[in-house]
């Protein structure tokens, strides 16, 4: 079963947030778990067309995901999946 | 009276209260978050904080206790499909302008964003539907960006003598009017001027920095418009280039008007499109008392050399004979004579995107 990790930051507007192990066969499936865990989450990680914003990365098994749009990427059955922020700002 | 005063800054929202004729920072909150529009509803004193996250999208919060609890909303989303031009999916961007729906209708919202959505919510802010009437107004291919890289939505006006009437303005687009409460718009930008259009008569194309309407004669309208500030006296019909001629009053992005004189309104001016600073280093704030035949630029109270100050387009308000604002360098400064004279509220704020006065 995937595992997920989030960036601390995330904390901050979800207190309770931790590293969940999920049932799902793609990333979309995984944020959507998610998302019913944690409601409102999944807005903050993806915009409203289901892609990652602009300054949140996924890994998959330590590896950047390819498709930020429409989140393809495979995910296999133990992987690990970290929800990171990238750094910006000022 | 308006005791608060709600600062949306770069590091947050500040809330400061009125005290013996001038103002103190209070509370924070969404601190280290650049809050891009702070707003009281004066219909309820609902609080609304647009937020704009750097890395998490923009969102929404109210408060209906004066900030001691905020509740995040559904911030207005596009529905699937729309695309800012060909092969750009839209997503909202900023959350840039807000308004109430007028006293009959006690719940509704409408809100203007970067990529150029205004949106509608019949429900206080649970839900917000995407104006589409707007959205698929042909001028809207001849919309674009002036500082961000998509048009927005900065200034929305309900008339308060009919719901229904409603203006927008739209940074780089133009004004709109509608008469059927959002159901269809026409473009009101005759008398503008738009020196950076091959045409500068254009229909569409129009950069209006803010837009506010005359309380007590909402025919009044003034712009400061990246090309000089306009009024209208007829509702928006028709604008009539009032720029100083030979004075800083020109270039700027505010524009407040008195609540009770139609005639009087202030801007702040800043050198030009491409020197983004105060006039000579030298801050001032221009008033007009006789409908923008003449300008009068206050000075007393500001700093007068080294001000690289500007204010950005809601970052000045006014209610009766206060003024308060903030500007890009941090620097909050308030007036209780009309703008003749400044007091300093803060000058170590992050740099101040709204200035909003609440009750």
């Amino acid at each position: 079963m995937p595992t997920v990790r989030f960036t601390y930051a995330l904390k901050r507007f979800f207190p309770t947030l931790r590293e969940m192990e999920i049932q799902a066969a793609t990333l979309p499936e995984l944020l959507d778990e998610v998302e019913a865990a944690f409601p409102g989450l999944k807005n903050y990680v993806l915009d409203e067309r289901g892609s990652l914003r602009k300054h949140v990365n996924i890994f998959v098994n330590g590896s950047l995901i390819a498709d930020r749009e429409k989140l393809s990427d495979p995910i296999g059955e133990d992987c690990e999946v970290f929800i990171m922020q990238a750094l910006s700002g000022g | 009276m308006k005791n608060h005063l709600l600062l949306g800054t770069r590091k947050g929202l500040i809330v400061c209260h009125r005290k013996s004729g001038g103002w103190k920072i209070g509370s924070v909150h969404f601190e280290g978050i650049p809050v891009s529009l702070a707003w009281e509803n004066p219909l309820d004193g609902t609080w609304w904080a647009c937020l704009d996250h750097g890395h998490w999208g923009v969102k929404m919060h109210r408060s209906t206790d004066r900030g001691a609890n905020w509740q995040e909303v559904a911030a207005p989303a596009f529905p699937e499909g729309k695309e800012i031009k060909e092969g750009v999916p839209a997503t909202t961007q900023y959350l840039w302008a807000m308004s109430h729906g007028g006293a009959d209708h006690p719940n509704r919202l409408w809100v203007g964003t970067i990529p150029g959505g205004l949106f509608l919510s019949e429900d206080n802010g649970d839900s917000f539907q995407l104006v589409e009437s707007l959205w698929n107004h042909p001028s809207r291919s001849q919309w674009f960006g002036g500082g961000f890289d998509h048009p927005g939505i900065d200034a929305i006006f309900v008339d308060p003598r009919n719901s229904d009437r409603l203006l927008v303005s739209v940074s780089c687009g133009g004004v709109f009017e509608s008469t059927d409460g959002g159901k269809s718009w026409q473009g009101r930008n005759k008398g503008l001027r738009a020196d950076f259009l091959p045409d500068p008569h254009a229909e569409y194309g129009h950069d209006p920095h803010m837009m506010v309407a005359a309380p007590t004669n909402p025919d009044v309208l003034w712009q400061q418009n990246h090309c000089g500030i306009f009024r209208s006296v007829d509702g928006a019909k028709t604008w009539a280039d009032v720029s100083e001629k030979d004075g800083p009053a020109k270039f700027g992005f505010a524009m407040a008007v008195a609540d009770d004189k139609p005639d009087q309104a202030w801007v702040v001016p800043a050198v030009s499109d491409f020197n983004r600073v105060a006039v000579g280093f030298s801050l001032c704030v221009c008033r007009t008392d006789d409908g923008g035949k003449s300008w009068k630029a206050f000075r007393n109270g500001l700093p007068q050399e080294n001000s690289f100050d500007i204010v950005y387009r809601h970052a000045l308000a006014v209610t009766g004979n206060d003024l308060v604002f903030g500007t890009t360098t941090g620097n909050v400064f308030f007036s209780n004579d009309r703008g003749e004279s400044w007091q300093v509220l803060s000058n170590y704020l992050p740099m101040v995107y709204s200035v909003g006065l609440a009750s």
